[in-house]
């Protein structure tokens, strides 16, 4: 088997090997591409409806989505834009390239840089009102950057839920924001207080006969900087620097 | 020369990749908080193995044994890819929570050691079933340590919930270290003291012997 370590045989051996691996490799991906992007709409779909706390299990996502509609804001003036196409449109992604995204001086929530244009999510009811609004909401937690959706009902001052689809906090500890005992605290919640972002997690839990006590969740035990996280997010994407601007244009019908 | 039967038995108790050979630690470490990750992890792992061993095996006299490991990696690292489209595809939400683990299959001992081992010196068919069989040992030890790691760390089998938890209003408090990587260690351990006791033969010889102590005349 002397031959098997020519140099010709050894060059023959690779090429082909590589040739025939790349084939099988290109094939699968190219074949199994348009079943994979399917699955990823419908998982991000499934997010924002369930973030919405609107889904529903025993009825399809893509017909439970048929009644939500996408839109593009543009974060710098809080304005709807046409700009960019919501279907092909990756706000993280576009939050990587310093052409596309604005530096954070101050950056409460730790993203480093914000996308100019977010993607927002309108349910409008039977007769074409707006009914729910759901926006992306992201920020670091303990370990992890939470990704989430917060969704507020169309005054866009009460929360109508929030739900976080990617995290990589200690399970039983900052992973109980997944909890839907704990979730279903933040329906009802309001948001501004006298135009400021007054919603916050607190340390330990709220107490009911406070002034405050509609501005504040329960924090989570043995999950202090996560609540603290989660806090910190909402602040800074309700806020100024977020979707503060867009609410307010809505609120006066000028978006 | 073993017969097919011998082949695809033997690695799972007798000859377990993990318990005997302590090949494939990382992973088991990694993907066993549920039941369900696993089942698929342990899948993947088997198709991997036996058909890397398979093409190996049916290539293992063309093989420049300079090259050898670079084209034992390459076939290995194709079908690790092919695994991964196909997961994405069908399984979309636990090849999610696989995430990574799946493409670190390329790196499991398991597969390089028995491609190595057996699949260069022996022909196709026997090799692909010490792949499945192989693949067959390192699932029962993951399943195993899954069970646990699932019942006790949150409850659950599968998702269906066994043992309602306290933060969900029933009355077993779970076990965290269970769901953190060490736990899987313990529960290897075990695996390993069982399997151990019950056969003998498994016992390593010990590395070094102490001396007998000098005899009292000596001493005195």
């Amino acid at each position: 088997m002397s031959s098997n370590d020519s140099i010709r045989k050894t060059l023959l051996v690779a090429l082909s090997l590589c040739i025939v691996c790349s084939v099988i490799v290109s094939t699968a991906a190219v074949m199994l591409k348009p079943v994979q992007e399917v699955n990823k709409t419908l998982d991000r779909k499934r997010n924002i409806l369930a973030a919405a706390g609107m889904l529903e299990q025993d009825r399809s996502v893509e017909e439970q989505f048929a009644q939500v509609k996408t839109r593009v804001v543009d974060l710098r003036t809080g304005e709807f834009t046409d700009d960019v196409d919501p279907a092909t449109y990756e706000p993280l992604k576009a939050a990587k390239n310093p052409a596309r995204s604005t530096d954070l001086e101050e950056d409460p929530a730790n993203i480093g840089r914000r996308e100019d244009y977010s993607l927002v999510y309108l349910v409008e009811n039977e007769s074409g009102e707006l009914d729910k609004l759901i926006l992306p909401v992201r920020g670091y937690g303990l370990w992890s950057t939470l990704y989430g959706f917060i969704a507020l009902e169309s005054d866009a001052n009460t929360v109508a839920g929030l739900g976080f689809y990617e995290h990589g906090e200690t399970p039983g500890l900052g992973g109980e924001v997944d909890n839907p005992r704990w979730k279903a605290q933040w329906p009802g919640k309001k948001v501004y207080r006298d135009g400021e972002v007054e919603l916050k997690v607190v340390k330990g839990s709220v107490d009911a006969s406070s002034d405050l006590a509609p501005w504040r969740v329960d924090g989570l035990s043995g999950a202090t900087l996560t609540s603290r996280g989660v806090s910190q997010l909402v602040q800074f994407w309700l806020g100024e620097r977020g979707y503060k601007p867009f609410l307010n244009n809505l609120k006066s019908g000028e978006a | 020369m073993a017969t097919i039967k011998e082949t695809l038995i033997t690695p799972i108790f007798k000859d377990n990749p993990i318990a005997l050979q302590i090949l494939g630690i990382c992973s088991a470490l990694a993907v066993t908080t549920s039941m369900q990750v696993t089942v698929v992890m342990c899948l993947a792992l088997v198709a991997v193995t036996a058909f890397s061993n398979l093409f190996i095996s049916s290539i293992r006299h063309h093989i420049p044994g300079s090259i050898r490991i670079i084209v034992q990696m390459t076939i290995i690292a194709s079908l690790v890819i092919v695994v991964d489209q196909v997961l994405k595809a069908v399984a979309y939400e636990i090849s999610k929570q696989l995430s990574v683990f799946v493409g670190l299959i390329i790196t499991n001992c398991i597969v390089m050691g028995r491609a190595e081992a057996f699949a260069m010196k022996n022909p196709p068919l026997p090799s692909f079933f010490d792949g499945v069989g192989n693949g067959l040992g390192y699932s029962v030890v993951l399943l195993a340590v899954a069970f646990f790691r699932e019942l006790f760390g949150s409850g659950k089998l599968f998702g269906m919930e066994i043992m309602p938890l306290v933060t969900e209003g029933g009355w077993y408090n779970p076990n965290g270290l269970l769901l953190l990587p060490p736990s899987a260690f313990f529960l290897i351990g075990g695996f390993i003291w069982v399997l151990r006791s019950i056969d003998r033969e498994q016992v390593e010889e010990p590395d070094f012997k102490m001396a007998r102590h000098t005899v009292a005349e000596e001493g005195a």
